[in-house]
């Protein structure tokens, strides 16, 4: 597959959130993958769905994004800060911070109550605590999210190993929007629901990433979610893989 | 703090090998902290074995060989004390009292010791414990026995009851001295010395059961009757050993040298404090070897308890990404692993020393009554919190190992939730 930008309808003025340039990553452990992405941007407000298969290099490219690993070349520039350049922990804050993460399952800490799940990421940013007890104390705004996501009330307090699959990403989705960070990163979050219930997953979702203003980046194998996005791109066409040994 | 109480949750949910972590530590540090108990209690037990006497007076031998024929009843001694030796020793002005001992029979595997009634006021244990009658009463008549207490426990003696000394020392010896019976007249208490594995008679009960033999066999033809024996003289011709107090602990020096120069006969005089002190660094060497032991079995606990955190790490790599990916560093994780193996620990300690005491205060009469060892329970010493502190330093640091592997794990693992 080329390059291939299905469509993009984003107002121009919109500016960049995230730019990456000259990328180049090999995991310290496992010489033969190499990543390299030459340029790849994307802009405030956009809902971008990336198209890979599985051993597409999806997870280092989120990895990267996200600053939980960080390449040996090259510049990752989110909110006008490179986070190739912080170092391990300020790049942990500056996650904690700007960045909602979903992931494709097991997304709760199984033993905690679903509140406390919700509420996990105010422990790591005190600045997504202040905005996420800006309007009403951060519980509440944790219920209010919940609410609007569909979990009933009496869920609350349930331990999250008790809901069902569709409640637990649901839930995820409250935990990556409270204390509205700017952009929402969801890996494959569909892939454990049926077609009825994907449909109704990402029909939340946009709702509350709209309702915050976050940017969505969302990655998939299913090109048929397409329709519902600002922007669909195959990861292809924005990071190459590198196998074999490494070149001088 | 909703981390920590995520992390707590976490191990709640590992309630079950949690707690049998906590308790193998538990034991193992009631185990640590009640062998030294033992210790010193067995060390305090084994000073005071004899007390209150001076000098022990015997034939000239070590003097290590001297305490424990004379006190432990172990091994023979080298030779006798004439009885002429031993009335010019009495007459030593610097003398407060002087009990005469003569060894050599046994009955069914205990030592038998002729002495005088003085002996059951002189001798003295643990300081100042004289020794005390359950039943009966001193030897008066000349075959009356009084018996050590794990002698009429363990033979079944009542007061009245007849016994018959074996010449020698062997357990099941051919020659009896059956034709001379004892009664016991008396049942000394529990001491936990020696004193509880010895039939005790009159000197002159010795020599009469000793009238008609010569060299370890009954002289042939002739027999001298129980009832012809009392009419005879029965003046012991020697002693054994002798226990000596005196007026004064600052003759103590000048009569032991005057007895160790004894010009008529090879003597030796020992001091029984400094004696037992020698002899304890000899056989203190097993306490060396179960401190050891306990000090393995703390660190079999604390494997134990690593194991069990490593074994659950796998699944809670879910745990460490999902943390890592609402902006928890490395270090966060490291710190929680190491929290919950020091939490681990801690309470093991804890509800360790609760189960020593408990032990201690449950047992303590009975270990008393049974093994003559008593084990004071007092506050932990020093020494023992600092030990404590090095176990709970060292559960850290073995925490530490499960700790950097987590740590590892959630740099490689990256954005990926495994399972």
């Amino acid at each position: 597959m080329a390059v291939q930008p299905i469509k993009a309808v984003m107002p121009i003025e919109a500016p960049d959130i995230a730019v990456m340039s000259g990328v180049r990553f090999a995991w310290p452990s496992r010489d033969s993958f190499r990543l390299a992405i030459d340029d790849f941007s994307l802009r405030e407000g956009e809902r971008l769905l990336l198209i890979g298969p599985s051993g597409s290099g999806k997870s280092t490219f989120l990895g990267l994004l996200a600053g939980i690993v960080s390449p040996q070349e090259g510049s990752i520039k989110v909110l006008g800060t490179d986070i190739a350049r912080l170092n391990g922990a300020a790049r942990d804050r500056f996650r904690g911070e700007h960045f909602g993460i979903i992931f494709q399952m097991f997304n709760l800490l199984p033993y905690g109550s679903v509140l406390d799940n919700v509420l996990l990421p105010l422990s790591f940013s005190a600045e997504r605590r202040r905005r996420a007890s800006a309007e009403r104390p951060a519980e509440e705004e944790a219920v209010r999210l919940l609410d609007k996501l569909g979990i009933e009330p009496s869920l609350r307090r349930a331990s999250a190993a008790s809901l069902s699959v569709g409640q637990q990403q649901r839930v995820a989705a409250a935990r990556a929007l409270i204390g509205s960070p700017q952009l929402i990163i969801a890996d494959e979050p569909t892939s454990s629901l049926d077609r009825n219930r994907q449909m109704a997953f990402l029909d939340l979702l946009f709702s509350v990433v709209a309702e915050a203003g976050a940017t969505l980046i969302m990655v998939s194998h299913d090109e048929s979610l397409g329709p519902r996005f600002s922007r669909i791109a195959a990861l292809e066409s924005i990071a190459r893989i590198e196998r074999g040994e490494v070149q001088p | 703090m909703i981390v920590l109480r995520l992390a707590w949750q976490s191990l709640a949910n590992r309630w079950l090998t949690a707690t049998l972590t906590i308790v193998a530590i538990a034991v193992s540090i009631m185990l640590l902290l009640g062998v030294e108990k033992v210790r010193t209690g067995a060390r305090q037990s084994f000073a005071d074995t004899i007390s209150g006497t001076d000098l022990i007076v015997g034939a000239r031998s070590g003097a290590l060989n001297l305490l424990l024929y004379s006190v432990f009843r172990i091994g023979n001694a080298t030779n006798n004390i004439t009885w002429q030796t031993y009335q010019e020793i009495a007459k030593a002005p610097d003398i407060d009292w002087i009990v005469p001992i003569s060894l050599g029979d046994s009955h069914h595997g205990f030592r038998v010791m002729g002495t005088t009634p003085e002996y059951f006021q002189r001798y003295h244990y643990r300081r100042t414990n004289a020794l005390t009658f359950s039943e009966g009463k001193p030897f008066s008549d000349l075959f009356d026995a009084v018996l050590g207490a794990d002698v009429a426990e363990r033979l079944g003696y009542k007061l009245g009851d007849k016994i018959v000394v074996a010449h020698g020392l062997g357990s099941t010896g051919f020659l009896e001295h059956d034709d001379k019976p004892f009664q016991v007249s008396g049942i000394l208490a529990k001491t936990g010395t020696p004193v509880d594995r010895t039939v005790h008679v009159s000197l002159e009960a010795i020599e009469a059961i000793h009238v008609d033999w010569q060299s370890g066999a009954r002289i042939p033809g002739q027999s001298v009757s129980a009832e012809e024996v009392r009419h005879m003289n029965l003046q012991p011709k020697a002693i054994t050993a002798a226990l000596i107090g005196l007026k004064s602990k600052l003759a103590i020096f000048g009569l032991q040298r005057a007895i160790n120069d004894y010009r008529a006969e090879p003597l030796s005089a020992i001091l029984p404090g400094s004696t037992l002190q020698e002899l304890w660094s000899l056989v203190g060497t097993a306490e060396t070897a179960l401190a050891a032991v306990s000090a393995m079995v703390v660190v079999t606990a604390l494997l134990g308890m690593v194991t069990m955190i490593l074994t659950t790490l796998n699944e809670r790599r879910r745990e460490m990404a999902i943390l890592r990916s609402v902006g928890a560093r490395p270090a966060t994780i490291l710190g929680l692993l190491v929290a919950e193996a020091s939490l681990l620990i801690v309470l093991g300690v804890a509800l360790g020393i609760v189960l020593l005491y408990a032990g201690l205060i449950g047992l303590q009469p009975y270990i008393d009554r049974a093994y003559g060892l008593y084990i004071g329970i007092e506050p932990l010493k020093t020494g023992e919190w600092i030990d404590l502190a090095g176990v709970i330093a060292a559960g850290v640091i073995a925490g530490l190992l499960p700790a950097l592997r987590a740590y590892r794990l959630s740099l490689a693992d990256g954005m990926t939730v495994r399972t």
